[in-house]
C-alpha cells in the first residue's frame, strides 16, 4: 500500500460507522466506495465491520425474555406478586 | 420489547396503580435484563441490577417529566445501575481503567485483516461462536460496551442512546466506532482460526 493510500485509509476510518449503518453522504459513500474498490485492506475492514455488526443483530433478534423463575422472584421482591398475570 | 405491552399509562404509574407497574415489569424487564447481562457478564448481578432498576423506577416515577420516552428513561435508570455494579466490583483500577479508557490516542486502526464473512454461518453463530461473541463484549471498557449494547444489541438511535448516558450525540458516535472496531479485532481473531482450520480439513 502507498503513503498517499494509507492516509485515505486513515481519514475514512471515522466515517466507517456511519457508512455500514447508512448513514452518510451519497458524495461520502461514493469515496468510499471506489477506496474499496481498489484497496483490500479497506474492503475487508468494511466487510468484516459490517458482518460483526450483523452477527450482534442476529444474536439480538432473538427474543429477550427471563425464566419464569427468575419472573415469579422479581413479582415478589418487588411486592406484586397479586398482578402476576399467569 | 413486547410492543404489545408497551402502551404503559405514565399516570396510572404515578398514582401508585400496582397493575400497570405489574405492566411495566413484564413489558420490559426482557430487555432490561439483557442490557444489564451484557454489561455485568454473571445472571447473579444482572438479576440484582433489574431488581434495583424498577425498585428505583418505582420510587421516582413521579420525577419522570416525559421529555423523553418511558423506554429511555428506564434504560437511563438501568444503565446507571450496571455502571454503578462495575464500578463497586473494583474501586482500586477504577481511576487506571478510566484512564486508559478516555486515551484519545489510542491506536484504533484495523490490525487484523482476515476475510471471514464467507464462513458458513452456522459457523459463524454456533454455540461456541456465540460465546465468544459475548466474551468480547465483555472485554470492552465499559464506556464503550454501554454504548455498543445499547446502541446494537437494544437497537437504540444515536439520539436515543445520547438521551440514556447523558452524552453529545457526537460523543456516542465516537465511542460506537471504537467499540465496534474493537469488536471487529477481536471477531477477526476468532474467525480468521476457524477459517485457517477450515482450508486445512
Amino acid at each position: 500500500m502507498s503513503e498517499p493510500e494509507q492516509s485515505q485509509c486513515k481519514s475514512l476510518l471515522i466515517f466507517l460507522s456511519d457508512f455500514v449503518d447508512g448513514n452518510l453522504s451519497e458524495e461520502l459513500c461514493q469515496e468510499i466506495e471506489c477506496h474499496t474498490a481498489e484497496c483490500e485492506h479497506c474492503r475487508i475492514v468494511v466487510d468484516t465491520l459490517r458482518k460483526t455488526i450483523t452477527l450482534y443483530h442476529e444474536c439480538a433478534d432473538e427474543p429477550a425474555e427471563i425464566s419464569d423463575e427468575l419472573r415469579s422472584h422479581l413479582f415478589k421482591t418487588l411486592n406484586l406478586e397479586d398482578y402476576m398475570e399467569k | 420489547m413486547d410492543k404489545s405491552k408497551a402502551e404503559i399509562s405514565i399516570e396510572a404509574l404515578r398514582v401508585g396503580d400496582r397493575r400497570e407497574f405489574a405492566r411495566l415489569v413484564d413489558a420490559y424487564s426482557g430487555p432490561l435484563y439483557r442490557l444489564a447481562l451484557k454489561m455485568l457478564g454473571n445472571a447473579t448481578d444482572a438479576e440484582d441490577a433489574l431488581q434495583n432498576t424498577f425498585l428505583k423506577a418505582f420510587q421516582h416515577v413521579d420525577q419522570f417529566e416525559g421529555r423523553s420516552s418511558l423506554s429511555t428513561w428506564l434504560y437511563r435508570i438501568a444503565s446507571n445501575e450496571a455502571l454503578m455494579q462495575l464500578r463497586k466490583r473494583r474501586p482500586e483500577t477504577t481511576f487506571s481503567d478510566i484512564s486508559v479508557e478516555d486515551d484519545e490516542e489510542q491506536n484504533y486502526d484495523p490490525v487484523q485483516l482476515t476475510d471471514w464473512p464467507s464462513l458458513p454461518e452456522e459457523e459463524l453463530l454456533s454455540a461456541e461462536a456465540r460465546t465468544m461473541l459475548d466474551h468480547a463484549i465483555e472485554h470492552l471498557p465499559e464506556k464503550l460496551r454501554i454504548v455498543f449494547v445499547l446502541r446494537d444489541i437494544e437497537d437504540l438511535s444515536i439520539q436515543e442512546t445520547s438521551q440514556v448516558l447523558g452524552l453529545s450525540e457526537t460523543a456516542v458516535k465516537t465511542r460506537l466506532l471504537r467499540a465496534r472496531l474493537r469488536l471487529r479485532e477481536e471477531l477477526s481473531s476468532y474467525y480468521g482460526d476457524r477459517l485457517i482450520k477450515r482450508s486445512k480439513k
